[in-house]
């Protein structure tokens, strides 16, 4: 298969590997995939709580090159973004970004997944923190 | 038409074959060895119990022969697909071995015509392709004693060098009934296809149909009930009569750089190595 250089960028030199503490109150974790299909995406953000800015995105992905350079792109997009903006990244602009052929738009979905699990992740940790705040 | 399934070592129970034919059973097909995973089947065996219920038995030799010495007399085998361009042979080329005699096998013609190679095959004859063939064939039994050792001795070799610088990496199928020239290992945590990627001066295959439009893991490990997880992260070496051992060498630190990268990058690895059981996670399905 032909990668796109963006893809092989990617792939050669990931963006943002690693992990951040899942018990961190301002961390949203996403893990989107499985095994059995062979992609297995983890990505996180870090959201400052009082601008509701990205201000960290990291991820870890077990998957094929464009499922790691969907995910790596992921996490450079996400950096400075604010919740909302976050939400609004779309596959397509994955697919677009990296030249991604039809057979590799499923790793693009999963990304687009993983950043919607990681929000939806830290947006439940807030108000349960309000939650926590308002019962005191 | 009866299949039957491989033990988990990838070689066919023969019990399980025996008791599989009935009064019906014209034939016992089986591949000789293995084209993914190299192990090569009983065939003595089989060839032994298909004559003594009076069965034909037919094998496809392609992967085999010019590997490993293969004699239709002593594996009764009444029917073998050849083909040359698995033993550095031309391509396009390929023989079917039909037993005259003991039994004579009768088979049916699959096309009309001028009646060419005694009304089996009517076409006019590929004859630089069968003379290619057949001085491929000359050349690999030549050089197979010796061919064969050193190919055994590299593809160990590889094998020592992952099994003792990586974790948890499986060899697919039995290492001691199995072509001296093949390797198959899944590298747990590792997806194949970004393994292939990341050692793209290498041709080897990932044992994992990935790169299709189906993402469907191998069959052949499946069918030794390798878990897909497995599947997907298994990768083929193939040596052949071209390579060196500087080659081998080269083959073997680059997979181990690259599968200690795609582990640092692979949140199973990270899972794994925190002692979750990955199959007690619930995965979203996609």
């Amino acid at each position: 298969m032909a990668y796109s250089n963006k893809v092989l960028d990617h792939y050669n030199h990931p963006r943002n590997v690693g992990s951040m503490d899942k018990s961190d109150p301002n961390v949203g974790t996403g893990m989107v995939g499985a095994p059995e299909c062979g992609d297995v995406m983890k990505l996180q953000v870090k959201v400052n709580p009082a601008t509701g800015i990205i201000e960290e995105a990291k991820f870890k992905t077990f998957g094929c090159g464009s499922a790691i350079a969907s995910s790596s792109l992921a996490t450079e997009w996400l950096h400075g973004k604010t919740v909302d903006e976050a939400l609004a990244i779309k596959n397509t602009d994955i697919v677009n970004e990296l030249s991604l052929p039809p057979v590799k738009i499923h790793c693009s979905v999963l990304a687009e997944d993983a950043i919607k699990a990681a929000i939806a992740d830290y947006k439940k940790k807030t108000a349960q923190n309000a939650d926590a705040v308002a019962a005191n | 038409m009866t299949y039957l399934q491989v033990q988990s070592n990838g070689l066919v129970d023969l019990d399980m074959l025996a008791s599989a034919i009935t009064d019906k059973t014209i034939l016992i097909s089986l591949m000789y060895a293995n084209n993914e995973i190299g192990v090569i089947q009983p065939v003595a065996d089989i060839g032994r119990i298909a004559r003594a219920r009076g069965v034909l038995f037919h094998t496809d030799g392609v992967q085999a022969i010019g590997k490993v010495p293969v004699n239709v007399n002593r594996d009764n085998i009444d029917i073998m697909s050849l083909t040359g361009h698995k033993l550095y042979g031309p391509k396009g080329v390929g023989a079917l071995y039909v037993r005259r005699k003991g039994p004579r096998v009768q088979l049916a013609a699959q096309q009309d015509g001028g009646g060419h190679e005694r009304g089996m095959r009517s076409g006019t004859l590929n004859v630089p392709g069968i003379v290619g063939f057949g001085e491929a064939c000359a050349l690999a039994q030549a050089e197979m004693p010796e061919e064969s050792r050193r190919l055994a001795y590299l593809r160990d070799k590889l094998r020592r060098k992952l099994e003792t610088e990586l974790d948890e990496v499986y060899i697919n199928g039995t290492m001691d009934s199995r072509l001296p020239h093949n390797l198959n290992i899944s590298f747990a945590y590792v997806e194949g296809e970004s393994l292939l990627m990341g050692i793209n001066d290498v041709a080897v295959s990932s044992g994992s149909a990935c790169t299709s439009a189906t993402l469907e893991p191998s069959y052949v490990l499946k069918a030794l009930g390798a878990g897909d997880d497995l599947a997907h992260s298994s990768i083929r070496f193939g040596l052949g009569r071209f390579n060196t051992e500087e080659e081998v060498d080269y083959v073997g630190d680059k997979v181990v750089d690259v599968v200690r990268k795609l582990r640092e990058l692979s949140p199973l690895y990270e899972m794994a190595k925190e002692g979750i059981d990955l199959t007690k996670v619930e995965w979203t399905a996609h």
